[in-house]
């Protein structure tokens, strides 16, 4: 049995199936996030004034990623217009970068992760906190050693660092001293815990965007050969769910990295 | 794309280019703003305004949402009923709780 409308439009909607399906689910995605931007803007007006941390993400890699998302997103439309043009060989290299584009996106999203769960802040038991990255952290010494610096309290560092900061120091602190120790996990504070959610949740759909760019790249291609209009069409619409992963980043970047 | 001439496809992608460098250029003046010497309310203001015009560019021409069809705006419209009501009560619930007021 055929499947209907999988290549002509529905003459009640207009459109092919897939593509209709597609918008639906885009609609419910907008919700899914639009409820977490809500709940981030809660956290942040409802953050007593000067809590909000500010300056605690790498903008030159938020920068970075963005214009990979950007031109992930022309390379995947120049992959739809060359099927258009009956140029196979062209989809295959701009789907092909599309996919190595999303894959360096995932890596530098992974290695800011990685910065942020080896970043500690130390509270000692004379008041003072230590701030940086571990470096040296075995069970059996007597104490651990950071790269940062040591500040007096909380609102020097939900600051940031200050234009032309002084360097980081190699900080030994005896583990007698240590009040609490934790890194800059999702638990950390609520600007984090929003920030995991988000840039996570993402993550997972750029995961999940690739995978089927992969399948459509790879096996999914044979299609080309037999039903070239429908596998056209597959192609329109995975690219439109993956314009959409980029107008959330969009979104995400700023809100996250620059306000 | 009404049209599918291979000169139209070539246009469209010359286009698209010309969306990208725009997107481009919007980043940078994000990132430009957000080291700008303005006080917080209207930096914050002016970048969102920039990813704004970011996401209509690629909502309108990479994602053709111009040229669409009716359904496709039927569907959005719920949407932006939706979200317009999501974040309202987000406003409304956060001016609801005096000690935040003026925060």
């Amino acid at each position: 049995m055929d499947i209907p409308f999988t290549t002509k439009p529905r003459p009640d909607t207009g459109l092919y199936n897939a593509k209709i399906g597609m918008w639906l689910f885009l609609a419910s995605e907008v919700m899914l996030f639009g409820g977490l931007f809500s709940a981030y803007i809660f956290l942040r007006v409802g953050a007593p004034a000067g809590t909000w941390p500010h300056g605690w993400l790498n903008v030159t890699l938020g920068t970075i990623n963005t214009l990979i998302l950007a031109l992930s997103a022309i390379t995947t439309l120049l992959a739809w217009v060359a099927l258009k043009l009956k140029q196979f060989p062209r989809y295959k290299i701009f789907h092909g970068l599309t996919i190595l584009l999303a894959l360096t996106f995932l890596s530098i999203k992974s290695y800011e992760y990685r910065d942020k769960f080896l970043h500690y802040e130390v509270q000692l038991k004379d008041g003072r906190i230590a701030d940086g990255h571990m470096v040296e952290n075995k069970k059996e010494a007597d104490h651990i050693v950071l790269h940062g610096h040591y500040f007096t309290n909380h609102a020097e560092i939900t600051a940031g660092p200050a234009p032309g900061s002084k360097e980081h120091a190699e900080l030994h602190i005896a583990r007698a001293d240590i009040k609490k120790i934790g890194n800059y996990g999702p638990a950390h504070n609520t600007f984090l815990g929003i920030y995991f959610c988000l840039t996570i949740l993402h993550a997972l759909h750029i995961l999940g965007g690739a995978i089927v760019i992969a399948y459509l790249w790879g096996p999914g291609s044979k299609m080309w050969f037999t039903d070239p209009e429908r596998f056209t069409n597959r192609v329109e619409v995975s690219g439109l769910f993956w314009h959409f992963v980029d107008l959330v980043w969009i979104f995400l970047f700023p809100i996250l990295y620059l306000t | 794309m009404s049209d599918s001439s291979p000169e139209s496809y070539k246009n469209y992608t010359r286009k698209c280019l010309m969306i990208f460098l725009a997107v481009v250029c919007g980043t940078g003046l994000m990132v430009g703003t957000s080291f700008a010497p303005l006080a917080s309310g209207p930096r914050i203001a002016l970048i969102l305004a920039i990813a704004c015009v970011n996401a209509f560019l690629v909502a309108s021409y990479l994602m053709h949402l111009l040229t669409e069809r009716k359904m496709v705006y039927v569907v959005l419209a719920f949407t932006v009923v939706f979200f317009i009501v999501l974040m309202g009560l987000t406003i409304w619930a956060h001016n609801d709780m005096p000690h935040l007021k003026g925060v």
